[in-house]
């Protein structure tokens, strides 16, 4: 805190202790030739040392107002009215280069990706006191010290050393920390945490959400923490505030929020997370993967994979990143043979490497990928997409492929208006539904899944899911159904696979996996996953030092 | 062994390979040029008999694989052979060996490729960065227009284009670069400044344009965004986090047009008379001095290939994923 070296701030309303105040904030995006507004009249009052909480779908203008708050817009967005109080100064009416002297060393920005976000041409030393050298606040000497102390009290591994690595040498975990190791080492006020562990497995995360929320409140800094994960929200934040479509819903501290949210919009954000399929056990196996050993080069991959997936039900396969799931999917889909192991589908097996594969064999798996957007081919029509698979393995035109692309349309809650237009022109979900109805066009006895899911917002998410079930029922399809996300293996499931560095740690139906006796990492896995409750990340640290 | 000491001799091993299979690929198109050495020498009045023993002695006669083999094994050993110029059917021999016509002249190419690309390549870097970094303003459109302007000339036309403003009208420069081995250096560098002039306004303009391109492309970066984010200026943008990751676009568009200015220059040495291997390649040519041709050849191919085998070793060392691997 930096009250004392501020002597002229003029408080804009006479509280001592705010920060920031925002006010009457109107932002503008720039697409399709015109303006179109993105933040439509928001106010945001920060107290010092207070954690604010922003949620809302994708869209609904949550990373704007973040950085807004710093006085920032991105390329192609203006601000149209407001004022962003700062500790007494309007950040709107400073010229750039007076805002530069306050990024980085009174605010600081804590991204998305850290991967994507540190710069792979600088060790991370070098980048971590970037904002304290450049304003010279103490000899780099100095801070370089002080980041190790700070890589220490984030609980990186080897603190003294780590900050000579480069970005691309140290996991994403670790990355995110030393990204809030970066926003802290200048000792700002204001720390803006925008989705900081959206990319993260669900076992990192808890560790890296402990040390955020230590840090922040060991040094007393104000923030601002962006999410769409209410649980991850209700751990970090004082306050909440919930947005839609660039207007404020509602606002209230996270105990009340929590308990009793007055919108029903907000009650809807609470409730998609109730959803829950009843598991049914199946006797007769469609796809097998027997005794699965597979490497990518010399590097092995998966040792000694065994999985069953009973017809007409969905087995999930959980697990963090690294742990083998989609190598799994590839080896079933022929993309990577495997060194040793067969891959059985109705007992029989399936010649390993996709080019020996007969058209059949290809029609009765499909997938669908994690990123519509990079799965579909952006220069074809919705009518083309969903046309191929129909003309390719039924060898149907003409006016009955039409028939076929209208019924598919409808089975998965589209119309025909949809026929002429370009994945660019369709939102994350409409674009899910389209890989859907591509995979269905095949008639395919199994559907391989791969975190189809988790780049949705979470009510898109549960009409997705609620599709995927109802077509499961109407035609009997398997699901493989890769996640990392428990919420959606307990919405989608009839059994649950966890795997762990390659091998499975154990399969059963959903009730018997779920429930202790868990073997360790399962036991590591369920507990590290965020609850609604503001204690749990508390209570949990507490039960993991004992 | 460090693995990038490892990458770096593969890619070596690879040059050579090219190599070979470019030595092969001259050889073979040179014995498809049209027309008989020995006739074009003796002349239409020869006798058949005088022909052959004529191409005997040149050994014109062996099978050309067995020629090419020779050949090659010969340029192993650093023999690039004689030139088959200065014979006649008098019988008399003042041919000169192929390593004596062309080193004098390659040397002054490499002098005049090597004088430009001091001015232009740091030239283009600064112009590139400097255009990006005041993009979109009038100063980087008129850097785009000025260098378009000169690219879309014809190399001889910007050459006469310049002899007749700073040779004819004002007379600062000679229009004619000869240069001989006693010359000093600092009048070869006055002899040399209209070609050197007009080779940089034509290299200079790819260069700063896929600089400004490979800089600006990496402003769309999620770390450019956290660059600003922590109060870095445009200029530190630019220089401290843009410039590092584009070494590798900037040294293959280098290479490219260092290349160009050893292998590429024949018009731009007709034009101002310099006596450079470019124009010894084309008079060869003419007169089908089949080892000459094919050592110029030669040579201009391992220009290509070591110039890009230095870019690609500069993209690795300035990559820190494949400098410091995990």
């Amino acid at each position: 805190m930096s009250i004392d070296n501020e002597p002229n701030v003029a408080q804009s309303d006479g509280s001592q202790n705010t920060l920031l105040d925002m006010r009457n904030i109107h932002i503008e995006g720039f697409s399709d030739e015109q303006w179109h507004p993105i933040i439509k009249g928001v106010d945001l009052a920060l107290e010092r040392g207070q954690i604010m909480g922003l949620i809302g779908e994708s869209g609904a203008g949550k990373s704007t107002l973040g950085l807004a708050a710093m006085g920032f817009v991105r390329a192609g967005c203006r601000f149209t009215q407001g004022e962003v109080n700062f500790d007494g100064t309007d950040l709107l009416k400073l010229k750039d280069a007076q805002k530069r002297t306050l990024w980085g060393t009174r605010i600081a920005y804590v991204a998305q990706s850290a991967a994507a976000a540190f710069n792979p041409a600088h060790r991370l030393i070098d980048q971590t006191i970037e904002s304290a050298s450049r304003s010279q606040l103490r000899p780099d000497a100095e801070s370089r010290r002080d980041a190790v102390g700070l890589f220490e009290s984030l609980h990186l591994p080897d603190p003294a050393n780590i900050g000579q690595r480069y970005p691309h040498q140290v996991s994403g975990g670790q990355l995110q920390r030393v990204m809030t190791a970066m926003a802290m080492s200048a000792r700002p006020d204001l720390i803006i945490f925008d989705e900081p562990t959206t990319a993260l497995d669900v076992t990192t995360q808890v560790e890296v959400l402990a040390s955020m929320r230590e840090i922040v409140e060991q040094h007393n800094a104000a923030a601002i923490y962006i999410t769409h994960d209410l649980a991850v929200v209700a751990q970090m934040a004082d306050i909440i505030k919930v947005l839609r479509f660039g207007e404020e819903v509602e606002q209230s501290e996270t105990r009340t929020m929590l308990s009793s949210p007055k919108q029903a919009y907000t009650r809807s954000l609470w409730s998609v997370r109730s959803l829950e399929k009843p598991e049914e056990k199946g006797e007769d196996i469609v796809l097998s993967m027997q005794n699965i050993h597979a490497a990518y080069g010399r590097v092995q991959v998966l040792h000694g994979v065994t999985i069953n997936l009973p017809r007409g039900k969905t087995v999930a396969i959980v697990g963090e990143s690294g742990s083998g799931k989609s190598t799994a999917a590839r080896v079933i889909t022929g993309l990577l043979p495997p060194g040793k192991g067969d891959v059985l589908f109705n007992g029989e097996a399936l010649p390993a490497d996709l080019k020996d594969r007969k058209p059949e064999h290809l029609r009765q798996i499909q997938m669908i990928y994690q990123m519509a957007d990079t799965a579909m081919n952006p220069r074809q029509t919705v009518e083309q997409i969903i046309g191929r698979p129909i003309e390719l393995y039924h060898d149907i035109s003409g006016a009955k492929k039409a028939e076929r692309i209208a019924e598919l349309l409808n089975m998965i809650e589209l119309d025909e208006s949809f026929l002429d237009r370009l994945p660019a022109e369709l939102s994350g979900g409409q674009k899910q539904r389209i890989c859907i109805a591509r995979a269905l066009a095949a008639n395919p006895d199994v559907i391989i899944c791969d975190e189809v899911t988790s780049a949705l917002d979470q009510i898109v998410q549960e009409g997705i899911l609620k599709l995927l079930l109802r077509l499961q029922q109407e035609f009997g399809i398997s699901y493989l159904f890769i996640t990392h996300d428990i919420a959606t293996v307990k919405a989608i499931s009839d059994e649950i696979v966890v795997m762990y560095q390659g091998e499975v740690v154990e399969q059963g139906l959903k009730s018997e996996i779920l429930n202790p006796p868990h073997p360790e990492y399962t036991e590591l896995l369920l507990s590290s996953v965020p609850e609604m409750d503001p204690d749990w990340l508390t209570e949990l640290l507490g039960s993991r030092t004992n | 062994m460090h693995p990038i000491f490892i990458t770096i001799i593969k890619r070596l091993a690879l040059g050579l390979v090219t190599l070979f299979v470019v030595s092969a690929i001259i050889f073979s198109s040179v014995t498809l040029l049209p027309g008989d050495f020995g006739e074009a020498v003796l002349g239409q009045a020869a006798t058949e008999e005088t022909v052959a023993a004529f191409r005997e002695e040149l050994g014109l006669d062996k099978p050309a694989v067995l020629r090419y083999f020779e050949w090659a094994g010969a340029v192993l050993k650093g023999d690039l052979g004689t030139s088959f110029s200065g014979r006649s059917a008098s019988g008399v021999d003042r041919s000169r060996s192929v390593a004596e016509m062309i080193w004098p002249r390659l040397k002054n190419t490499l002098f005049l490729a090597g004088v430009t690309a001091l001015i232009a390549v740091p030239l283009a870097i600064i112009l590139g960065l400097s255009a990006a970094l005041y993009r979109n303003t009038w100063y980087d459109r008129s850097i785009n227009a000025t260098t378009l302007t000169t690219i879309s000339m014809p190399e001889f036309f910007v050459a006469y284009v310049l002899i007749l403003l700073l040779s004819s009208l004002w007379k600062a420069f000679p229009s004619l670069a000869t240069v001989d081995p006693g010359m000093l250096l600092g009048e070869r560098l006055y002899r040399i400044a209209l070609p050197a002039f007009t080779l940089t306004l034509i290299i200079v303009a790819h260069m700063m344009r896929m600089t400004r391109a490979a800089i600006i492309n990496l402003l769309a970066s999620p770390y450019i965004e956290m660059a600003r984010l922590k109060g870095a200026s445009r200029s530190e943008i630019i220089l401290k986090h843009a410039l590092p990751n584009a070494w590798a676009p900037i040294a293959t568009v280098v290479a490219f047009n260092l290349a160009y200015l050893v292998v590429g220059v024949v018009v731009v040495e007709v034009v101002f008379v310099y006596p450079g291997v470019g124009q010894l390649m084309v008079d060869s040519v003419t007169s089908r001095d089949i080892p000459v041709v094919q050592a110029c050849a030669l040579i201009f191919a391992g220009t290509y290939i070591i110039l890009n085998l230095i870019a690609d070793v500069i993209g690795i060392v300035t990559n820190p994923r494949l400098l410091h691997p995990r």
